[in-house]
């Protein structure tokens, strides 16, 4: 067992933890169940968290790694998540849901790197995030509007 | 029409975007055993002896079960409508392995870290046996997969374990041999297409646990609930009264969670210790002991005159069931019933069928149900007769293709009573710029522009077999509940359905709360499958609906003291008698139904449908081959589909999207590679290549809906017909570009490479 100290979701706490236990597994226990694992192999991009507010997956990254570290997950997200829901909505972008959690935190990265990213550019930051329902042109017709919307309440 | 034709939000739309715990694993106890299963190495053998010992020693070791435990009664895992046409070939664990992965034993503990533990202290001793891995070879092999003499299939659809066979059947309508012989041209090839995982994200999961009552509740991520209690209770050969299911949140489907893949495992568990337990497969699981897609090998016989009129369709299916026999009687018939009458000008038409046992992963349900198998080799066909007639695949296909009001012997006899397949095709030929693009352009870069075209059709419900209904209860203040045994897998039933109930009852979708499914509370439906949810459980909610205001003017006309309750008007919010003028509001009606009453307000109704009307959809791909690498990249694809009426805007086109890209997947990247010793080699994400969002091009979808007199407002199904033209437009469009013609999916950028390099070859 070892212990560690960190913030999650701006808050401070510390855990007991076996030296081998992954992130994603970490978070879960804690009760963050909008964590969610869908390969194993680092290759869905459903595990996605902040890393000190740098995506990560969850999946690939020990526990103990955060040691000293800010952890984000879509828990400690919930206003912007619920914005970004209604564009989602509309298109019936979210469908099953299961992609959701990891796909929105690298979306709300994504807005804070690029500025009005192209096509290209969104799937460029998102193509770590798979989604087998969609077929993907849903995600861009929402994610148009919604940061549409955001440039338009920033201003 | 206010809420149908209405792109309406998704009733749990914000919970699922915002990460809320809805799902089998995150609503589970946390005191559940962990499941695991001990699996064969072994494509074929006999399990001679298991030693457990050491491993039940393990801290946290509950227990370990092998197949002396088990109850010795044969049953499937497939999802279908009692009695199933699958055969009953399996048991909880059975001593003789019939593939890769076939468990061994299970093994329940305390924790993830013990049970991993144990699992590697058990020691098995097999009889290795040879395996049959090739269906060509499957039928009378020397190799019986199902030599036990307890095989039982409920229906006669031609099985015969002791030959291998599964099903197998046929039909033939007017003179085949005679029409073949006078046709100026016959095309005749064989088409192949692999296993394909329907890769849902969410694994298959499930958690079980004795209620207050001692009874078995079973939470599972499921499409169909009522079927997973008949397979639990017949598997574990206990009452079906002491079985409940609860499906919450699923994350995806596709037909995989049409198979109680894994239920009887945890329920097992439950059932013996008494405590909760929990099974959650991995991805590597999902990957190799699941439920995949049939590999087919389809031989097209297409006989036509030089004009391009196609005389005569022979369709010959053989199926590879694998170790199981899940879905296959039912898959390998819409091979041919769901492609052959496209094209309903032909004078006669033959459809043979059969599917085979082999040791390697069973094949079981995925969206499209057996058509994409038959419609890539058909469509292929199409394709090719074109080309060998030097006209336009457009062209050939307007001359050809079924209309509105035409009888369909091919289809049951059944008439197209909704049918805009021209308009589909006509349209799409539009949007893809198909006289300006066909049949190729090479860009100064030298690589070369092409496009390619395929129609497709599906069904909409299980004509005369599976069952639907609906229960509505009047609330306080009038708000609505509507039950559904339909299950919402992130299509968006559970809105849709409210969408329909609320047109009927004329009030906004808000005032309709929907639940499903629990199958001691939820009324009966046969599940989401076979593209029935807002076609079958749609008109069942419908005439749900009718009922329900009838039952509210009964109890209208008693606080009117009014005796011709035919004559009393409802629009939504008021009852009123059109006579008298007095009225009561719905507000009051439903709160006074809580106080001195005995005219129950709520009403449930059922439905089956004689008929399957088969949605349309015309899909056109554009793309762009490097010929030095082989490399496809996909510019655009268009598709129009006529599901009739459009319920959902939004959601129709998200599943034409999804439903093409998942066809885009099975022609390009997705496949089922296995080692010689029968072991899937392509297991996990990282080799099993998904279409990402980098492979997409434009995807553009429109509709062009005919109106169904069966359905709910005209509306037929979308979910399946979706994936059906990818394969055959995309590989007609690899053609076009590069005068290959490819019969096998996926069309890898090796295969391309190859084949051009060979050409090359040649041509030199």
């Amino acid at each position: 067992m070892m212990n560690i100290a960190y913030l999650l979701n701006g808050k401070k706490e510390k855990s007991d933890i076996e030296p081998g236990m992954m992130l994603l597994d970490f978070l879960r226990s804690k009760g963050c169940h909008s964590v969610k694992c869908g390969c194993e192999t680092t290759n869905c991009g459903l595990c996605t968290v902040w890393l000190n507010e740098k995506p990560v997956l969850s999946c690939a990254i020990l526990a103990a790694r955060i040691d000293g570290q800010r952890v984000t997950t879509l828990e400690g997200m919930q206003e912007e998540a619920r914005e970004l829901a209604l564009y989602m909505g509309r298109e019936g972008a979210e469908q099953c849901g299961f992609c959701n959690p990891g796909f929105v935190m690298n979306v709300l990265a994504m807005v804070r790197e690029v500025t009005d990213p192209t096509d290209n550019e969104i799937n460029e930051y998102l193509s770590g995030n798979l989604c087998r329902c969609t077929g993907y042109a849903s995600h861009l017709r929402a994610l148009h509007a919604f940061i549409k919307a955001k440039g338009a309440v920033d201003v | 029409m206010k809420e149908i034709n209405r792109s309406v939000m998704k009733k749990d739309a914000v919970s699922l975007v915002t990460g809320k715990p809805v799902y089998t694993e995150d609503i589970a106890p946390e005191d559940c055993l962990v499941v695991k299963a001990l699996r064969s190495p072994h494509a074929h053998a006999i399990v001679k002896r298991v030693q457990t010992k050491t491993a039940a020693g393990v801290p946290g070791i509950v227990c370990i079960i092998t197949s002396e435990d088990v109850p010795q009664k044969r049953f499937t895992i497939a999802g279908q409508t009692y009695p199933e046409l699958s055969p009953y070939d399996r048991l909880i664990l059975d001593p003789h392995i019939r593939y890769v992965g076939d468990p061994v034993a299970l093994v329940a503990g305390t924790d993830v870290a013990a049970v991993d533990r144990a699992l590697r202290m058990i020691r098995v001793e097999y009889e290795v046996l040879k395996p049959l891995l090739d269906v060509r070879d499957a039928r009378d092999n020397t190799v019986i997969v199902h030599s036990e003499e307890d095989w039982k299939s409920l229906v006669n659809v031609g099985g015969d374990n002791k030959r291998n066979i599964v099903a197998q059947s046929g039909e033939d309508w007017g003179d085949v041999e005679g029409e073949l012989d006078r046709a100026e041209i016959v095309i005749d090839r064989t088409y192949h297409t692999k296993q394909v995982q329907q890769s849902m994200m969410e694994t298959f999961r499930s958690y079980s646990y004795l209620d207050a009552y001692g009874r078995l509740v079973v939470v599972s991520s499921t499409q169909v609930p009522f079927h997973i209690r008949r397979i639990v209770a017949t598997a574990l050969d206990i009452p079906k009264s002491q079985v409940r299911v609860i499906k919450p949140r699923i994350g995806g489907g596709f037909g995989a969670k049409q198979s109680a893949v894994m239920e009887v495992y945890p329920s097992f568990i439950t059932k013996l210790t008494g405590r909760p337990a929990m099974m959650i497969y991995s991805r590597e699981e999902s990957m190799t002991v699941s439920s995949p897609r049939h590999e087919a090998y389809v031989h097209i016989k297409l006989g036509a005159d030089r004009d391009g009129m196609i005389r005569v369709i022979s369709l010959e299916s053989l199926w590879n069931a694998g170790a199981y026999g899940d879905h296959s009687p039912t898959t390998v018939t819409l091979s041919g019933h769901k492609s052959i009458p496209l094209y309903n000008q032909y004078k006669a038409f033959r459809f043979n069928y059969e599917a085979l046992y082999t040791n390697t992963i069973a094949a079981g349900a995925y969206r499209g149900y057996g058509a994409p198998q038959g419609i890539f080799a058909l469509e292929s066909a199409v394709n090719e007769l074109a080309a060998e007639l030097h006209m336009d695949p457009v062209t050939l296909r307007l001359k050809n293709i079924l209309h509105q009001g035409e009888k369909m012997p091919a289809y049951f006899n059944e008439t197209a009573l909704s049918c805009h397949l021209e308009q589909c095709l006509l349209r799409v030929r539009d949007m893809i710029g198909w006289d300006r693009k066909y049949p190729r352009q090479v860009l100064s870069n030298g690589h070369i522009r092409s496009v390619g075209l395929s129609l497709a059709m599906q069904g909409s419900s299980i004509s005369n077999v599976d069952v639907a209904s609906a229960t509505i209860k009047v609330n306080d203040d009038g708000f609505y509940s509507l039950s559904i045994g339909a299950t919402d897998m992130g299509t968006g039933c559970d809105t849709i359905l409210a969408q329909i109930a609320a047109e009927c009852l004329q009030c906004s979708v808000d005032n309709i709360v929907t639940y499903g499914v629990d199958t001691d509370i939820s009324p009966y439906d046969s599940g989401s499958y076979a593209s029935s949810t807002t076609y079958l459980t749609g008109k069942a909610v419908e005439k749900t609906c009718h009922t329900l205001i009838k039952r509210m003017k009964a109890r209208a006309a008693a606080a009117l003291q009014c005796h011709h309750t035919e004559l009393l008007e409802f629009d939504g919010t008021t009852i009123t008698d059109p006579d008298s003028g007095h009225c009561v509001s719905l507000r009051d009606l439903a709160n006074g139904a809580m106080c001195t009453n005995e005219i129950a307000l709520e009403a449930t109704e059922a439905h089956f449908s004689p008929t399957s009307p088969p949605p349309y959809m015309a899909g056109a791909a554009e793309i762009e081959v490097d010929p030095e690498t082989g490399h496809i990249d996909l510019i655009d694809f268009a598709a129009v589909v006529d599901c009739g009426t459009v319920i959902n805007p939004a959601l129709a086109r998200v599943q034409v999207e999804g439903g093409i890209v998942q066809g885009i997947g099975m022609a390009l990247t997705e496949d089922v590679i296995l080692d010689p010793k029968g072991r899937i080699q392509n297991n996990s994400f990282m080799q099993y290549r998904l279409p990402c969002r980098m492979d997409m091009g434009t995807i553009r979808v429109e509709f062009a809906p005919s109106y169904e007199p069966n359905g709910p407002f005209g509306a037929k199904s979308i979910g399946e017909v979706v994936i059906n033209t990818s394969g055959p437009a995309i590989a007609d469009a690899v053609y076009n570009a590069t005068g290959i013609r490819f019969t096998e999916l996926p069309i890898t950028a090796e295969k391309v490479y190859m084949a051009l390099k060979h050409k090359d070859c040649k041509t030199q």
